[in-house]
């Protein structure tokens, strides 16, 4: 049914491809133009409240001020985390949603998160190691030993990968995954108290040095991912059609699991294990966009850090003094429109 | 297998039987264990002499007052939440569609955390949860609704719901002064320990109302399993039939949650675990309340001795052995 829907829909968009991809692509320069903004509201506000000469004073003529070293050494590298984060959450749930044709994969739905977090818990937990650069190794270890063991469970079966096995792997996996990280918790109560903030999902309280160590992951990972969205498009036909259309199968698949460990792994590493970013953008996108790949890939990496950061901006304003983590303001945002995706329209076809 | 008598006629799967019967033996055992074993041991025949009223003092205690009713809350929150699932899974003919995953749990926990902060007693908060199970039912199937309720279209409403719930749990607990906090905060993990004969006995009398009335649900549903028309062809009210199983269900996972908190997975496992178990096509009612019951004792005997002297929240146990277990019978799988 997909292929007769992709059929018509190339048969009506063909006469008009060259406009629609202009447009296409003003939309794009439109979201970024969107994140540029929120970017700018992330730098101006924050739960201590700034006039916006000062804001600016602080990029032009820093003066050690402490509200200048609020924007310069807090404000900065959060904003930037928070576009890092949301661009691999996003296009990780658009990379893993493609490759499972599979409307509901998310990297928190199938585990992915849940096993990075796991590795970050063993690491800061019980191994006591708080470099950034050398945990965000247990954050890969732990993605991608979950995303191997949930793909290979979902599509052990003689039917091969069914949505809904897939997602009852996932989900299998990722509560597995955190009643073993909540059980190390227990144990120690230092280390609880360590992660609490994280384990919500949380921008706050990561340096410019953990951005900076866990940056050549993120943009690997997104460099990666944004360059399979052509065998992926191929691969939609299914595994078959993709073959004779000249994709590698195996490689593609590969490489798709890599950037998603990549992305998965980073985005883990600094936020915590955030939900549901992954699973409602693309929806959200596909619903604009339609189907394909390379239009889907890159506007899911633009759109979800513009709805992430939005979030965090909007949690650091609304409880001043004290701040709302995003993982919170996410889902009280998101949740009503995925609802209201989920009752628009039947599931938007891949 | 069928066993006729007179104009009644029973179909009995063999295996189903085998099982289920298993199944019991087990849950036994885990009770026999749980109640004899701990930090003071109470040899076998003494907690039978104890339950009657003839044992020592110190056994009478410890048999009576606290592993007695600590395990029966289990056994029955166990199949409360195993029979719910059962009904949901089958309703949305998904294994994502129970309670614990459409945000009827999360709601429940909602209500009972409200209650907290409110300074309720341990009734408010039972009161609360069930209140909060019923209200988010409503509202999710409200959401879902658009001429009929379509299983897909009610699992992923319900996800964005349980999401939405879950965030307002966390954001009420920050927000909550610290004594209130720690009272919910234990209540929120799912705990089966300090339960006396008083959680016990809203869940018995749930169950012994709503069994019955899921024996006889059992067979109208597996009809609308195979599509709302085929059903409606063999003359089952389907409208009717589905309104009484929602309703047993959220009263059934509500009743459980109010005893024992928001455990994890219960709900979710059993009806799968029982499902590939017996090999039946579809999930069963029978089945799912037994490997309800054993999951959740089993899980709970677990958390109070692996790593004891410390006591983990049942809920940790329940996702980590059901999980571990489903990912096995899901590699097997032959469906």
């Amino acid at each position: 049914m997909r292929t007769a829907e992709h059929t018509a829909e190339v048969a009506v968009e063909a006469p008009k491809g060259r406009g629609r991809a202009a447009v296409l692509a003003g939309g794009l320069v439109v979201t970024l133009a969107m994140l540029a903004l929120v970017a700018m509201a992330s730098v101006a506000f924050g739960a201590r409240s700034m006039s916006f000469p000062t804001v600016i004073d602080a990029f032009v003529a820093p003066d050690g001020s402490s509200d200048h070293t609020v924007i310069l050494q807090l404000r900065v590298p959060r904003t930037f985390l928070g576009i890092g984060v949301g661009a691999a959450l996003g296009l990780a749930g658009a990379l893993m949603q493609s490759l499972t044709r599979n409307p509901m994969a998310d990297p928190g739905l199938l585990g992915v998160n849940q096993g990075a977090a796991l590795g970050v818990t063993l690491a800061l937990g019980l191994f006591g190691l708080s470099d950034p650069a050398v945990y965000v190794w247990f954050a890969f270890g732990g993605a991608a030993l979950a995303s191997v063991v949930v793909y290979a469970l979902a599509s052990a079966g003689r039917s091969g990968s069914s949505p809904v096995r897939l997602a009852l792997a996932g989900v299998a996996l990722g509560m597995v995954c955190t009643a073993v990280a909540s059980a190390i918790l227990r144990m120690d109560t230092q280390a609880f108290d360590r992660m609490r903030f994280w384990l919500t999902g949380s921008l706050a309280g990561q340096t410019a040095g953990t951005l900076a160590r866990l940056a050549p992951f993120m943009v690997a990972g997104l460099a990666l991912g944004l360059l399979l969205a052509r065998p992926l498009n191929m691969l939609a036909l299914g595994d078959d059609a993709g073959r004779a259309l000249g994709v590698a199968v195996n490689r593609t698949r590969l490489l798709t699991g890599v950037a998603v460990t990549l992305l998965c792994g980073a985005a883990t590493a600094a936020a915590g294990p955030l939900w549901f970013v992954g699973l409602i953008v693309p929806h959200a996108v596909r619903a604009v966009v339609g189907p394909d790949q390379r239009w889907v890939l890159p506007y899911s990496a633009l759109a979800a850090p513009v709805l992430l950061l939005g979030a965090d901006v909007v949690g650091r304003v609304i409880a001043r003094p004290g701040e709302v983590q995003v993982g919170i303001v996410w889902a009280v945002i998101g949740a009503p429109i995925f609802i209201l995706l989920a009752r628009r329209r039947r599931v938007a076809a891949l | 297998m069928t066993i006729r008598l007179g104009p009644w006629s029973v179909r009995l799967a063999p295996r189903a039987l085998v099982v289920g019967l298993a199944l019991v033996v087990v849950a036994c055992g885990v009770t026999v264990a749980a109640i004899s074993t701990g930090e003071f041991t109470v040899p076998v025949p003494d907690v039978v002499s104890a339950l009657f009223g003839q044992g020592t003092p110190v056994a009478e205690l410890i048999v009576s007052k606290l592993r007695a009713p600590r395990v029966v809350t289990g056994l029955l929150v166990g199949a409360a939440f195993g029979l719910s699932g059962a009904i949901f899974q089958s309703l949305t003919r998904n294994p994502l569609g129970s309670p614990d995953f459409i945000g009827f749990t999360a709601g429940a926990s909602t209500g009972g955390i409200l209650a907290v902060v409110a300074g309720g007693s341990a009734m408010t908060i039972a009161g609360g949860a069930l209140t909060g199970c019923v209200v988010t039912a409503a509202l999710v199937y409200a959401m879902a609704f658009r001429g009929g309720v379509q299983g897909y279209r009610l699992v992923l409403v319900g996800i964005g719901a349980n999401a939405l719930l879950l965030a307002v749990n966390s954001y009420l607990l920050t927000r909550a002064n610290i004594n209130d906090a720690a009272t919910a905060g234990a209540w929120l993990t799912g705990s089966l320990s300090g339960r006396g004969w008083d959680h016990a006995i809203p869940v018995a009398l749930a169950l012994a109302v709503l069994l019955p009335v899921c024996a006889f649900l059992s067979r109208p549903m597996r009809m609308i399993e195979m599509g709302d028309d085929s059903a409606r062809a063999m003359g089952i009210r389907v409208e009717v039939v589905r309104a009484v199983a929602i309703a047993a269900g959220v009263l059934l996972s509500g009743v459980a949650t109010a005893a024992a908190g928001p455990v994890v997975f219960v709900a979710l496992a059993a009806p799968q675990l029982a499902r590939r178990l017996t090999r039946s096509p579809g999930v069963t009612m029978g089945a799912s309340a037994l490997m309800g019951a054993v999951l959740l004792t089993a899980a709970d005997l677990a958390a109070q001795r692996v790593l004891a002297p410390t006591q983990l929240p049942v809920g940790v146990l329940t996702a980590a052995i059901g999980g571990t277990y489903l990912t096995l019978l899901l590699r097997k799988d032959r469906h």
